[in-house]
């Protein structure tokens, strides 16, 4: 028995969401006194995980999934909690994830809770705290199934380090055609950027800024926190921005460690789409702007003086804590 | 082609989310239900396929009669006919059985539902379809064409996107870009006038178990109010969130 981790890799290095990933599993296994199993599909250096109490990482090396393949990958990890007869399957929150999660569910006929924020409350009824209604309330879900497949939100957990052996096994599952019925033709990604599902923070710009030529304090704003850059809908609707910028609750969700919104006046479904963020930070000309409700620091100002400010003194803040 | 819409009976965004019976029921007191986002873009795309391509659309839901004005509102929009089946949509994978019954049932080519609800906002239940019926499955979908049995679907991935082809039938997870917000429609006099005599059929649940269950819900702590930091002062910001807040 053990509780079973995919650690996503990008690239052939493991993503920070699979280190969570794994810390939260390794939690989850001393709940259960079972030990630690990752799944890591054409990964990054096993050992890595050990850092993170895993204590056996599956290996899988294969050409024919260089490209994320839902089918497959739902398929290979089944094989892999089979074998390890896991009755906890943990993943992240990723695109990736989130799309095979469902899948494996099904595989494993084992219920599926995603965005869960904590450790489970008990193992026995197994309950875990999910989030609900676009962040405006927490779900206790009890899951009764045998096998348990759980997503977790982005940065809810953190990265706690812990010692386990991270021994490697060549892990060789069979794969059908079936599995690979779906062809990628293309894949475009800006690869020098932080993505806004990976980032800690991050940086969103709202009509507040006029127009799309302001954006360079935002990229800059961005650059200096080595954080990702969003907007705010009307933004992306009137093109000033890509719309994989557009975070909102039909836009791409946030659960960042740090979001700034500058020039964003923090509309409903605006707020619903980055509250689960831990500490927001506005900057407004308006000091009625809804978004003072909801955040945690502001500034009451033009964003293009105060925007190059902060650029500055996060600068100088940078090279005395380098 | 035949396409199914899978639609979801939620709260509008603004509704004050509140919750009854010791907080293991969501209050529907004074709440206005509307068509789940992520499904409306779905249908909206699936009405362009119908005036363009000339398929048909169904749409379905999960869920008790109070659900059916959101149903009619679908069929006012332009779907040809709809299906509520009758049962408490108690999770998402009860709800995705039922629809993977409908669906085998139907022999529908493509089937549409949104990405994730903005009610439990589990994300699975396009996922489960596809893991039932064995169809191919593309989620988080903000570009879809088909040609004859085949399809070309762009998906929003982690900094970018992605390109597939599929074959039909496939189980799309939908969301904004499959169209823009400013191509969704309104329904209009005729529109409404037409949905009343469009069929909605009532079908009895299949006998399928229940693998999670909300026991209880919590609001999030109250808030405390913002920390106001002068203009003059952007300094204090940069403090603030090293030793305060701790994020930087």
């Amino acid at each position: 028995m053990s509780v079973l981790v995919y650690t996503e890799s990008d690239s052939g290095k493991f993503k920070k969401s699979a280190f969570e990933a794994a810390s939260y599993a390794k939690e989850v296994a001393a709940m259960l006194g079972v030990a630690v199993t990752a799944v890591s599909i054409n990964g990054g250096d096993s050992s890595e995980l050990g850092t993170y109490g895993v204590d056996k990482v599956l290996e899988v090396k294969n050409d024919d999934l260089t490209n994320f393949n839902a089918k497959a990958y739902a398929d290979i990890l089944k094989q892999a909690a089979q074998k390890e007869g896991a009755k906890v399957v943990v993943v992240s929150s990723t695109a990736d994830s989130k799309f095979l999660a469902p899948l494996l569910a099904v595989h494993l006929d084992a219920g599926y809770a995603s965005n869960v924020v904590a450790l489970p409350e008990s193992a026995s009824p197994f309950v875990v705290k999910r989030t609900a209604f676009t962040n405006k309330a927490f779900s206790m879900t009890e899951m009764s199934t045998d096998v348990k497949v759980i997503g977790l939100s982005n940065n809810a957990f953190g990265l706690k380090e812990n010692s386990g052996d991270a021994a490697a096994e060549v892990f060789e599952p069979v794969l059908s055609q079936d599995d690979f019925s779906t062809q990628i033709t293309a894949v475009d990604r800006a690869s020098d950027k932080v993505s806004i599902a990976d980032a800690e923070i991050v940086v969103s710009g709202g009509r507040g800024l006029k127009g799309p030529e302001h954006w360079g304090m935002i990229e800059e704003l961005a650059d200096v926190l080595g954080a990702a850059t969003a907007c705010s809908k009307p933004v992306s609707d009137m093109g000033w921005r890509p719309h994989g910028e557009h975070v909102g609750q039909t836009g791409k969700p946030v659960a960042s460690n740090l979001y700034i919104a500058i020039g964003v006046s923090g509309a409903i479904q605006h707020l619903a789409g980055i509250n689960a963020s831990k500490v927001k930070v506005v900057i407004n000309n308006d000091p009625e702007a809804p978004f003072f409700k909801a955040a945690d620091y502001g500034i009451v100002g033009d964003a293009f003086d105060v925007v190059p400010k902060l650029i500055e003194k996060l600068k100088e803040f940078k090279s005395n804590n380098a | 082609m035949k396409i199914l819409v899978c639609i979801s009976h939620v709260p509008d965004t603004t509704s004050k989310i509140n919750f009854t019976d010791g907080d293991t029921k969501f209050d529907t007191n004074g709440v206005q239900f509307v068509i789940n986002p992520n499904d409306e873009f779905g249908l909206t795309r699936a009405m362009w396929f119908k005036e363009k391509q000339g398929a048909s659309v169904d749409v379905v839901n999960v869920g008790g009669p109070e659900t059916e004005p959101t149903l009619r509102k679908a069929l006012a929009i332009g779907a040809d006919s709809a299906i509520r089946v009758n049962t408490e949509a108690t999770d998402g994978f009860y709800v995705a059985k039922q629809l993977a019954h409908v669906i085998q049932d139907g022999g529908y080519d493509l089937v549409i539902a949104g990405r994730e609800s903005i009610d439990y906002n589990g994300g699975m239940v396009p996922g489960m379809i596809a893991g039932l019926t064995g169809a191919n499955f593309v989620n988080t979908c903000i570009g879809l064409e088909v040609d004859g049995d085949l399809a070309t679907a762009v998906r929003e991935i982690d900094g970018g996107k992605e390109t597939s082809t599929a074959k039909l039938p496939l189980i799309v997870g939908g969301q904004k870009g499959l169209v823009e917000e400013s191509d969704l429609r309104i329904p209009n006099m005729r529109g409404i006038m037409m949905a009343r005599k469009k069929p909605l059929t009532v079908v009895e649940p299949i006998d399928a178990g229940q693998e999670t269950k909300s026991v209880k819900f919590q609001k999030p702590e109250p808030k405390g109010a913002v920390t106001l930091v002068d203009a003059e002062n952007v300094d204090q910001l940069v403090s603030l969130l090293h030793n305060e807040a701790k994020v930087i």
